[in-house]
This record gives C-alpha cells, structure tokens and sequence, in this order.
C-alpha cells in the first residue's frame, strides 16, 4: 500500500492486525451477500419466468430498441449540450456586461433547477404525449442542464489556458474573436476534454428520466417488461448492468484522456450559486 | 379552485372577469399550502437522506482510505455500482423492487433509502479526494514535530480537510435536493409532483408554476451554496 497521510507504514504487528481485521470483514461482507441471496432464494426470485424474458428474442428486441433509443437521446444532448456550452460559457467570459450577465443568470438557472422539472415543464408545453414529444422534452431537458453545466466547464477551460498564451496574441495583433478561435479554444479543448466526457456519463444517466414522460428510452421498456412478467427486481439489474457497463468504459475513457491530453490541468466546476474564490473553478498548476 | 374567477380562451389568453384579482400568478398564490407541504416534503426527503448519506459515505471513505485491502475493495465496488447506476433505476429497483423481498418500509422511507444508497457514494468521493488533497509531506513534518497519531489527525490533518472537503460536499447536498424531484415518480407528493398536478389541473398558466417551483429549489440551492461559503471562510487559514 502507497504511503498515506493517515498511517505509517505497517509493521509485522500492525500487519497480523489488519490481516485479523480482513478476515473479519469479510466474513462479516460475505455473511451480508449471503443473506441476500439468501432470501433472492426464498422469495422466489430466481425463478425462471422472471428471468426468462431477458433471453427471449421478443423481449431483448424490446430493450434493444430502447438502448438504442437511449442512445440516440444522449448523442443529441451532449451535441446540444455543447453548442449551448460553448454559446453560454463564452458569453460568461464577455467584456461586455449585458452579454455577461444574461449568460450568468441562465446558466446558474438551469444548474440550480431539477432536470425531471425542466423536462416535465418541457413536456406539457409541447403537449404531453408518449413517443416523439416525449423524446424530444427529454432531450431539450438534458440539452439546457448539461448545456449549463458544460458552459462553466468551457469558462473554466478556457480560464486554465496560461494568461501569457492570449496577451502574446494580443501583442502580435490579434484581434479578440481571432485570439479565442485560435489560441484559446484549441488549447482550452484539451483541457476540457475529460469533463466534457465525464459529463457524457451524466447525460447518460438521466436519460433515465424519459420513463417520467414516457418517453422510449431503456427505462421505459424496462417498465413495459416488468408490467407484463412482473420482474422489477430483475429488470432493474438487467438495466443496471447496462447503464454499469456503458458508465464505466465511459469513466475509463475520461481517464484516458486526462492522461493524454490534460495532464495535470483538471476541471472542477463549483457549486451553483459560488460566489466565493471556488467559483474560479480550476485548479491550474 | 385556481383562478375559478377567470375565464380561459381557447388558446392560453386571459379574459378578465370582474370578480376580483385575475393576473396568472393566482395559481401560485391559491395553491400556496399545496406548494408549501410539497416542498416540506423535498425538505425533509433533503435532510433524512442527506444526513444518512453523510454518515454513510463517510464509514466508506474510511474504507476506502483505511489500511485493510478488502473494505478498500469492498467500498470501491459499492461506489462504481451505485454511481454509475442511475438514481431513477436505483429507486425502481428499491421502491417497487425491495417489497419483493420482504422489505417494505413504507414510500417515505424507501426513497429516501434509495436517495441515502446512491448520494452517498458521491459523498464519499467527495471525502476521499478532501483527504487525498493533503500532502503526504504535512504528516511528514507533523509527525518529524513528534506529534502523535492523534494529534496528526486533529491537529494538522483532519481541519486541512475538512476545509478541502467543503466546496465538493455542497455539490453533492446541491445535487441531492435536485434529485429529491425523482421520488416524485415513486410515490412522493413533493415539489415536481406538485409540479405536475398544477400543470395539469391549469396547463394555461405553465410558465408562472414552471418559474415559481422552480424559485423554491433556488431558493433551498442558494442557502446551501451559502452555507458552504460561510464555512470555508470559517475555516479558511490566514
């Protein structure tokens, strides 16, 4: 184990008493995970029928055509999330304040308002309906909220690109669209990168939320699954491990790309309504 | 009744009537004890998930940082599990999932169960990276000073992160009062299922109940925001 800040390195003592403390604690996990499969076992909840579904080719068509729904809904949000992005958090960083202030009031709105409200708000303003204006609620929820968060990764990128980077541009005559264009931006990109996928892994997730407005997305096929087998318990793991598996390679591939491209530049965005130092937002070094 | 003294056009114009006051923003103020219990509601689905979930996510970050391998794994297992599971799938899976199995505590309880099991691996994230802020060399020097464990931690270690930890915990409480609106779907009349009721009892007044459930959250966003600013300046060296 890498040196710590909380303990010294163990010595043979310490060792025989964090090897007694292992064996106790696991026992003490197993016992727990034993329990739980234990009364999976006893409530019947391994039973084929429940279980079933998910190998029928009916039933996978169903949850199929909902990932690929839910999908095709984050792929439309983190592109308009990214316009909205780029559109709001530069209009943070304007010289000019009826630029700046508008752009501040929208962004801090829609961090601080609930997605679900924003896309049920959405929903009975274009008429709530299953199918097409549900997708679509769900998508412009999903556009305004990670649009927001996204904004505040942009201003903070573009923050953490060195001060000398844009005042030599300047110097050798640049004007200010050119010296964002070309010298901030690209530089600003790589170090946004990361959060720009961990934001991915966001969206991702609440694309869930298409079940509140019925909209076709995994969750929503999750749920016309365990109406008809009554299997919640199965269809939530089964989307569990879906979601589990599309996040983590997401997370792994944010991690990638710190490496790669950002090094020891990383994003933190603060807290809605910062006005404190945090509110900076990053952590140059 | 909102607004039971104006007449409504086929399209979302007002007719003014003479009875009384008529502008739209009646249906906020004659539904104003339906919105007050609702956000009584997403308060309390706040707190009693807010404060488990602190507990919680710090016994694992203890794990997760303590000397013993297998509650390390065990916690980052937890923590990937949960985290990347959405919240909604999460709440399926207890609310409607967990009575299955003999466990029914009631609605109340199970979302803020379903709340507590999903913030608090955030929360021990949050913690984790506080004290992974540190550097290894404070302990070095407090421990070359001949302080002790105990003073180490009291002393040196556990205010520098408490101070880190403050900024990433808001976040988290911030988030959770947003996902509070998600046991509006399983059984909980708090602020967006009041949300949608109004919205479906007066669709013409969608913006005015749109903004001003909206202004509560800000509001329950803004005085957390603002109390992790009062204790970062608090704690703040020099």
């Amino acid at each position: 184990m890498a040196a710590s800040v909380l303990f010294d390195a163990p010595g043979p003592k310490t060792r025989a008493r964090h090897r007694l403390y292992a064996a106790v604690s696991g026992a003490v996990l197993a016992l727990i995970i034993g329990l739980m499969l234990w009364q999976f076992w006893r409530k019947g909840q391994f039973a084929v029928e429940f279980w079933e579904p998910f190998v029928t080719p009916r039933i996978i068509n169903v949850l199929l055509e909902g990932l690929f729904q839910t999908l095709r809904a984050a792929a439309f949000a983190i592109l308009g999330a990214l316009v909205f992005g780029l559109f709001f958090g530069s209009g943070k960083l304007s010289n000019h304040r009826l630029v700046r202030w508008p752009a501040w009031a929208v962004v801090e709105f829609f961090r601080a308002v609930p997605l679900l409200m924003i896309i049920i708000a959405t929903w009975y303003f274009v008429g709530p309906q299953s199918g097409g204006n549900a997708f679509w609620s769900l998508v412009v929820g999903l556009v305004l909220y990670n649009g927001a968060v996204l904004a505040e990764i942009v201003r903070a990128g573009i923050n953490a690109v060195p001060k000398g980077q844009s005042e030599a541009a300047y110097a050798i005559g640049m004007g200010k669209s050119q010296v964002m264009r070309i010298i901030l931006l690209p530089q600003a990109i790589k170090i946004m990168l990361p959060a720009i996928i961990s934001q991915t892994v966001v969206a991702l997730k609440d694309t869930s939320l298409g079940y509140a407005v019925l909209a076709p997305v995994l969750t929503y096929s999750g749920k016309l699954v365990f109406n008809e087998f009554r299997n919640t318990l199965q269809t939530a793991f089964v989307i569990a491990i879906l979601y589990i598996i599309a996040n983590v390679a997401l997370s792994y591939l944010a991690t990638w790309a710190q490496k790669r491209y950002a090094g020891e530049n990383k994003i933190e965005v603060s807290a809605v309504g910062a006005v404190t130092d945090w509110s900076t937002g990053t952590a140059v070094q | 009744m909102a607004g039971a003294s104006c007449e409504r056009g086929p399209s979302t114009t007002l007719i003014i009537t003479t009875k009384g006051r008529c502008v739209p923003m009646d249906v906020l103020i004659d539904n104003a004890d339906r919105l007050l219990d609702a956000f009584v509601v997403t308060l309390r689905l706040f707190l009693v998930s807010g404060t488990l979930s602190l507990v919680f996510g710090t016994v694992l970050a203890a794990m997760r940082v303590g000397p013993v391998s297998i509650l390390n794994r065990a916690g980052a297992a937890y923590v990937t599990i949960f985290r990347n599971t959405p919240l909604l799938v999460l709440l399926l899976f207890v609310v409607f999932g967990l009575p299955k199995l003999g466990l029914n505590l009631g609605y109340f309880n199970m979302n803020a169960l379903a709340l507590t099991m999903y913030t608090s691996t955030f929360v021990c994230e949050a913690l984790r990276s506080g004290v992974n802020s540190i550097p290894l060399g404070q302990a070095e020097a407090a421990r070359s000073l001949g302080l002790g464990f105990n003073q180490t931690m009291t002393q040196v270690i556990l205010p520098q992160s408490f101070r880190a930890v403050v900024p990433p915990v808001a976040s988290v409480l911030i988030a959770l009062t947003k996902n509070t609106s998600l046991c509006s779907i399983f059984g909980m009349a708090e602020a967006t299922a009041a949300m949608k009721g109004l919205l479906n009892d007066n669709p013409a007044d969608l913006w005015w109940i749109f903004l001003g459930i909206a202004l509560g959250y800000i509001v329950i966003v803004e005085l957390i925001s603002a109390a992790a600013g009062f204790l970062e300046r608090r704690w703040r060296i020099a």
